[in-house]
């Protein structure tokens, strides 16, 4: 069954030079599963998911048949109707704590709001499930770590305190735009596996955003392949080796790979006609 | 090489010498300077109060100084006198016109003194470093720890009334900004790479400073001087206004809104045309200040 | 001895906590910067070109006079011991006598001060409450028609000398409609009604419950104050509305966003909360820039404040007055930067 529909997805920027279009026919669905998005800075993959939470602010536009979350469609929704969807049933982790958090308000203000927002509960009621949600995150201190400010937390607390936040209104779809890039390589896969681990136990969808083929074949079901705004390849994890697309191989020869060493790394050669051809239809 | 043209030569990606990509830099620049309109609109006011300050005496239809008792305080628009005369029958429009000069003698010594003053204090202390620095800095911030007006008002009182004396008290006060600025320029460039190689070549303190960091520092003190240049002006025509810059009868702006400040509620050309005089030049200014730091300082721009 | 010794001795002197050494730091700095003010003053006491003698024993003193004043003034001391006196005079609060009307200084400063504060205050007040909104909208509609309406207010402030915006609106609201009071700050039939406890006269009216004083004595303020208001509007929205735009571009808002959150929650909950401290820091600037603003505003006005007081003293050549007065606006203005220093700790939770 789809969550989440997206038809011909447009975002559009006026610029001085004309209209540049950072995401050109962009279509996909997504299940109760880990839908990978993978592409290079510019691809248009963070602006995607974006525009599903209609987060692009004006000058920016968004065009789309339709995004449908469970049949209804988003693009009708007025902005309070909206609010009700974002945190509440979609959600989105970003890619830096260290900016996504806010500075001057305490870890445990930040992740109660988020509750409240959505629960109409008491105060001790929100401590008390933040707390809770805060050890689901494998946080050991939660108590200390409520009183805490962003800059008192390392990188991959901080980014545990993010899901923990962006998890606790319970919602159906998490879109993480490359959340472990900015951490600690020694504790990327710590994260990414609390956040599996909470993705799988509640049966959501998760758009997971990143550079990285690697971590994206590993980490997901299924993979977008996006260059220049649109969908080049879309192909399930596992078979990612026999992608057919040459972007996609270019990608794949580009990374080394310890099973097949290789004297020399190919270097990605750009075609321009891949920018133009119509994005590949990325249903499953 | 006939058919390329001026336009072309100057943006050129390849510049033939150091003059031809000093100029090209310069077109550029002042390309994107017009098209600032509002930068554009400041710029072709001062143009024009150069002009109106250089044939003051063509322009002007009467003798400033000149007094006619029997025709003293006619409004606006009355035969003869454009903008009406003050209370000793003077010509309002003439006197406007001269004290164009002196609004013009004001800003420039003081954009000339206190970016110097502050230009050298600031390269020192940042060249030299260490106590130097620690006391030269102690000065500068004592500076700004007085309220502008005030000190340069005891300045004033200390060194007796008059234009020179009102340049200097202004001076005093507007240099701190500047020494600012120029350390923390200093402190950058000091230690690059390329002034350790200069040092490697025997050059001294004094030609690294005045060769290499002063031209560096240029641009930036002209961005604040500019943006500065409406506060010196409005400095200038408040101890004009107090009667501590320019003396009666010179016609500074600022001593003729004092003056028409007696007639305010009955003759209000009188101290109204002098103040939009001071109100169009600093806005000028200010214009043209926001346009150049578009330009010179782009790090800055659109706040 | 110097090796063995330095570590033996180092150990049991327990280090200084980082918050005091910077707090002395600070403590420290404050007094040079103090110290340094009051010999500037003291430099440009000494070098007017107004006998201080001649000024107290007039013109026809005679030789044996003239030097007995000379002494007893120490005028015959060095420079640097003469500052000594200067001094310890000072933190006695003693600024001399006026040459004037043979009144100390510092009474005199006592008396018309809080004529200036309420005046300045009631200035900031409106800045506050009309520029930080017009900044904060101005940022969030960028561009937006209320954006550029900001964007001239504040230029058109930046531009204008205030002596004669005050002019016009003397000529404007006093003169030609009538709506407000004209000069000084009250009209004399209302003046010395009520007793003067703060030397704020709508505190004192207020506190006495005479509300017809208060009525005048605010037909008084409200055109200087709206004055001064102005140009620290110009001010404090501009500084609003780059700290704003920053904020807003911060990934935190998109956070605040994603959770469902209302744009005005947003807003003023996350990006707002966010600049505070340097908010803080500008209105104390902007106060104690209209503090000096008021010189030129009191002349025009004719309010009896510290502005006139200095600008009185300078044209009468009353040298004690004159120093005494800039002494105190430069030790105020020493303060609130001390004061925003310290809220900016209070305030972010960063800086502890």
């Amino acid at each position: 069954m789809n969550m989440l529909e997206v038809e011909n997805l447009w975002v559009k920027f006026p610029t001085r030079q004309g209209i540049f279009d950072a995401v050109r026919g962009v279509s996909f669905t997504l299940g109760k599963e880990r839908l990978g998005i993978v592409g290079e800075s510019g691809s248009g993959k963070s602006m995607t998911g974006r525009a599903i939470l209609q987060l692009i602010r004006p000058p920016g536009i968004v065009e789309a048949d339709y995004i449908k979350l469970e049949g209804q469609n988003l693009l009708d929704f007025s902005e309070p109707q909206m609010r009700e969807v974002r945190g509440q049933r979609i959600s989105m982790v970003m890619q830096d704590p260290k900016f996504s958090l806010n500075p001057v308000m305490t870890v445990g203000e930040q992740i109660m709001e988020a509750y409240l927002l959505h629960n109409n509960t008491s105060k001790a009621q929100a401590r008390a499930k933040s707390i809770a949600m805060l050890e689901a995150v494998s946080i050991r201190d939660p108590e200390r770590v409520m009183r805490a400010y962003p800059h008192e937390v390392s990188g991959g607390m901080g980014q545990r305190i993010m899901i923990a936040m962006m998890l606790i209104p319970d919602p159906q779809i998490l879109i993480a735009d490359e959340p472990t890039s900015a951490l600690d390589v020694s504790v990327q896969r710590q994260v990414l596996d609390i956040m599996d681990a909470l993705v799988k136990e509640r049966g959501m969808g998760l758009i997971f955003i990143s550079h990285d083929l690697n971590l994206v074949s590993e980490f997901c079901d299924r993979v977008l392949i996006m260059y220049a705004g649109r969908v080049v390849e879309v192909c399930d994890a596992d078979k990612l080796h026999e992608a057919s697309h040459p972007y996609t191989r270019g990608l794949l020869n580009s990374l080394p790979r310890l099973d097949q060493p290789r004297k020399h790394l190919e270097v990605l050669q750009r075609d321009p006609k891949w920018s133009e051809a119509p994005s590949v239809g990325g249903h499953s | 090489m006939s058919e390329v043209t001026l336009r072309q030569w100057l943006l050129s990606d390849a510049p033939t010498s150091r003059r031809h990509a000093r100029l090209a830099s310069l077109y550029k620049g002042w390309l994107s300077f017009r098209s600032n309109t509002m930068a554009m609109f400041g710029l072709g006011i001062l143009v024009f109060l150069l002009l109106v300050a250089a044939f003051a005496p063509l322009l002007a239809p009467y003798d400033p100084f000149a007094q006619s008792l029997s025709n003293r305080l006619q409004p606006i628009g009355v035969e003869g006198h454009l903008l009406g005369t003050d209370s000793l029958g003077r010509d309002i429009l003439s006197r406007l016109i001269y004290g164009s000069r002196i609004t013009l003698y004001i800003v420039a010594l003081v954009a000339l003194i206190a970016p110097v003053a502050g230009l050298l204090v600031g390269t020192v202390a940042g060249y030299v470093g260490g106590w130097t620095d620690t006391i030269l800095m102690r000065i500068t911030d004592i500076f700004l720890a007085f309220p502008r007006l005030v000190l340069a008002l005891a300045f004033v009182a200390a060194l007796g009334a008059g234009i020179e004396n009102a340049v200097l008290a202004i001076s005093l006060t507007a240099w701190p900004p500047y020494a600012r600025i120029a350390r923390a320029e200093t402190l950058t460039i000091r230690s690059s790479d390329y002034i350790s190689a200069i040092r490697l070549q025997g050059a001294g303190a004094l030609r690294i400073i005045t060769k290499h960091i002063w031209p560096l520092c240029v641009s930036s003190l002209i961005v604040r001087v500019t943006l500065d240049m409406a506060g010196i002006i409005l400095a200038a025509a408040g101890l004009g206004f107090l009667g501590l810059g320019a003396q009666p009868p010179s016609p500074e702006w600022g001593a003729m809104i004092s003056e028409g400040r007696r007639f305010i509620l009955d003759h209000w050309w009188v101290a109204t045309v002098p103040g939009l005089a001071i109100f169009t030049v600093s806005l000028a200014f200010n214009l043209l200040g926001d346009g150049l730091r578009d330009v010179l300082d782009p790090k800055d721009s659109g706040q | 001895m110097a090796l063995t010794d330095g570590t033996e001795q180092r150990r049991p002197r327990a280090p200084l906590a980082p918050w005091l050494k910077g707090s002395l730091l600070t403590l420290g700095s404050i007094a040079v910067t103090m110290l340094g003010l009051l010999f500037v003053t003291f430099i440009i006491g000494r070098v007017m070109p107004i006998d201080p003698v001649l000024a107290i024993v007039g013109e026809r003193a005679s030789q044996s006079t003239y030097d007995a004043v000379y002494e007893q003034l120490g005028l015959d001391k060095p420079l640097l011991v003469q500052f000594f006196y200067y001094l310890t005079d000072v933190m006695r609060g003693d600024f001399g006598m006026s040459l004037l009307n043979a009144r100390p200084v510092s009474e005199d400063i006592a008396r018309v001060f809080p004529a200036t504060l309420e005046l300045a205050t009631m200035g900031v007040f409106m800045g506050i409450v009309l520029g930080v909104p017009l900044g904060v909208i101005a940022a969030v509609r960028r561009g937006s028609w209320i954006d550029q309406v900001a964007r001239v207010v504040a230029l058109v402030g930046y531009s204008m000398p205030i002596f004669w915006l005050g002019l016009m609106g003397l000529l404007i609201f006093y003169g030609i409609l009538g709506w407000v009071g004209g000069p000084g700050r009250l009209d004399i039939f209302y003046e010395d009604i009520v007793p003067a406890r703060t030397g704020m006269i709508l505190v004192d009216s207020a506190l006495a419950g005479d509300w017809s004083v208060f009525k005048n004595a605010f037909s008084h303020i409200i055109l200087p104050a709206s004055l001064l208001g102005y140009y620290s509007l110009a001010y404090i929205s501009r500084m609003t509305r780059s700290f704003m735009l920053e904020q807003l571009s911060a990934e935190y808002v998109t956070t605040a966003r994603v959770k469902g959150m209302s744009e005005r929650a947003v807003i003023w909950r996350h990006a707002f909360k966010n600049i505070r401290v340097q908010l803080i820091t500008v209105i104390a600037l902007s106060y104690a820039n209209l503090l000096e603003g008021s010189v030129l505003t009191e002349i025009i006005f004719s309010w009896p404040g510290i502005g006139s007081y200095i600008t009185t003293a300078l044209l009468s050549a009353d040298m004690n007055a004159v120093l005494g007065g800039t002494v105190v606006v430069g030790l105020i203005f020493i303060c609130l930067n001390i004061f925003s220093d310290l809220l900016y700790r209070v305030f972010d939770p960063r800086s502890k």
